[in-house]
């Protein structure tokens, strides 16, 4: 195949793709997006076999690996609980970062099936390129696999901090620069070498500091350096279809960094340093508060006053995916409907463990999305309904972000439930959410706690609403 | 005087963000998640690099050390093409369960 045609081709993979992210912005075009990209993948892989030449036992090979990685990928898939999505993103992304250092490696030993030069002899854009590339690669390697780990509890999701740790991260970072200058000018093997692993570390340093709540701006995060890394090798390969992935992937990871960052009301560089829920002043308030007077009902008050009620909005968070307690709740609001009370479900941003992680698991449950509003569409709404019942939530419902200067989480946008009649809180105990503040809501008079599991609350309120 | 074709990949490439700050603005939150996984997905078209790299002749018609990353790339490359692609499309479907129940 030409060149020409084959950049043709890439081209329209390039678009085949944006159009496929196009198609998400509505759930009726999203199943098309999807053919989009699954299209454009498949055109990028034919066009690349043809513009090589094959050899038959290398061809027999890549369908070999092909079909194992696959076969790996569907079942994992096909697997998957929608409450593991977080992890299993993370996961994928480590894959690519790997993924792009191994085409560096090999466009590095081999440049010349690459058309990039001789062994040690790189043409100058290239080895700058491939200095990025395998570098980004790497960070979002480690980095991934350690968000990953958090994910899934195989680590601590509490940040881990030592002294020093900026300065260090700092040096690495100044160091992988000089050894991206120093490998342009003598193209050495052994810097090469060093970068990927200074790089590979780096990854891991700026992932441990970050605690379990940021994790939905470190999987954005790690999402966007997969698209920088794959733009990184787009260079190299002088690949108009990579390049324009990588643009988007990047850009598209960047902004819903920034989503998530504006949903917790902090900076981006604020999460990445680290070191959020272990902060002293919010133990403190905590012990102040513990002395309060709660008022604690049972399944039977609740479903009392949620049928009487003309109006409900639903609150869920994490805490409802960990109880998985989704299904029950779909059917709670099922009865409810039955009774003549409107029912939708308020999403604050950070909901969940990741971007749109509560819709996911909303929709899972057979949830129509029409149903579900974002924070900004519902927020004045509670001020005119009869019961807000917030289940497995805490943090993003917590007025003293509004009125407390001092507190951790001042600032962030939070869902009004206190403007409702009354508020039913499922919680299994008295204990603060991830920013580790107590939530004043819980000792309001018109605040009744459940304090159960959620799927086994819910189950009961269903129960009772026969 | 020419223009360096770097210049043409780079014009690509910014503009290329640009697309993807605008596309990706549109997409609405409830479908964010499925938006990452499959920008995952297509960021696994890095797997044209790992062909030509399992392609590339060593000159004896052995199988080189490139060549071999070449096929380890491909497999993290098909995990992430299949995973990806599949976990969105299997999410984007229960999105459509609930449409088929409303109009009934």
């Amino acid at each position: 195949m030409s060149a020409n045609l084959s950049s043709i081709l890439f081209l329209i993979t390039g678009v085949l793709f944006i159009l496929a992210l196009r198609g998400l912005s509505s759930p009726e075009t999203s199943r098309m997006g999807n053919f989009f990209g699954i299209a454009g993948m498949v055109l990028a892989i034919v066009v690349s076999i043809l513009s090589v030449d094959i050899l038959f036992t290398n061809l027999l090979y890549f369908i070999i690996a092909l079909s194992i990685g696959g076969t790996i990928g569907g079942i994992i898939a096909f697997k998957i609980p929608m409450t593991a999505m977080p992890q299993l993103v993370a996961g994928f992304h480590s894959l690519v970062g790997l993924a792009a250092v191994l085409v560096a490696v090999s466009a590095y030993y081999s440049p010349d099936s690459f058309g990039l030069g001789t062994f040690q002899n790189i043409k100058t854009a290239s080895i700058i390129e491939m200095g990025l590339g395998v570098s980004i690669g790497a960070i979002t390697f480690t980095g991934s696999i350690i968000a990953f780990m958090k994910l899934q509890g195989l680590m601590s999701g509490s940040p881990i901090t030592f002294p020093g740790q900026h300065y260090l991260n700092a040096i690495l970072g100044t160091l992988i620069l000089g050894l991206i200058i120093y490998l342009i000018a003598n193209q050495s093997s052994q810097i090469f070498w060093i970068l990927i692993i200074a790089s590979l570390l780096i990854g891991f340093l700026i992932i441990i500091p970050i605690g379990g709540a940021d994790m939905p701006v470190v999987i954005s995060m790690l999402n966007s350096y997969s698209g920088w890394a794959a733009a990184g090798i787009g260079f190299t390969l002088e690949n108009t279809a990579l390049i324009i992935t990588g643009a988007l992937v990047g850009s598209s990871g960047a902004i819903l960094s920034y989503i998530m960052c504006k949903g917790m009301n902090r900076s981006f560089l604020n999460v990445i340093l680290g070191g959020f829920g272990t902060d002293s002043h919010s133990n403190e308030s905590n012990k102040k508060g513990e002395q309060k007077p709660v008022k604690s009902g049972n399944a039977e008050d609740a479903s009392f006053l949620m049928k009487n009620a003309s109006s409900v909005i639903i609150v869920p968070g994490y805490g409802m995916a960990v109880a998985q307690a989704q299904h029950a709740l779909r059917e709670m609001v099922d009865k409810l409907k039955k009774n003549d009370v409107k029912v939708s479900y308020a999403i604050h941003p950070v909901a969940g463990r990741m971007p749109g992680h509560m819709n996911v698991l909303l929709a899972e449950a057979n949830v129509p999305y029409d149903e579900v509003f974002e924070l900004d569409d519902i927020n004045n709404d509670f001020a005119n309904t009869d019961v807000a019942f917030v289940i497995g939530a805490n943090d993003v419902t917590n007025p003293v972000a509004k009125t407390d200067p001092k507190s951790p989480i001042f600032g962030m946008p939070v869902l009004d439930v206190e403007k409702c009649k009354s508020v039913l809180f499922v919680k299994r105990g008295m204990s603060p959410g991830y920013a580790g503040v107590d939530n004043e809501l819980f000792y309001r008079d018109n605040t009744l706690m459940l304090f159960a599991d959620a799927k086994k609350m819910t189950e009961d309120i269903v129960k009772n609403l026969d | 005087m020419e223009i360096d074709p770097f210049i043409f990949r780079l014009s690509i490439f910014i503009l290329s963000i640009f697309i993807g700050y605008f596309v990706v603005w549109s997409v609405t939150p409830s479908l964010h998640t499925p938006l990452m996984s499959v920008t995952n997905a297509i960021s696994s078209v890095i797997i044209v690099g790992a062909i030509i790299a399992s392609f590339s002749f060593s000159g004896e018609g052995d199988i080189s050390f490139s060549n071999i990353l070449g096929f380890l790339a491909v497999v993290l490359a098909a995990i992430n093409i299949f995973g990806g692609f599949f976990v969105t499309q299997r999410m984007l479907q229960m999105y459509k369960k609930k449409e088929k129940k409303k109009n009934k």
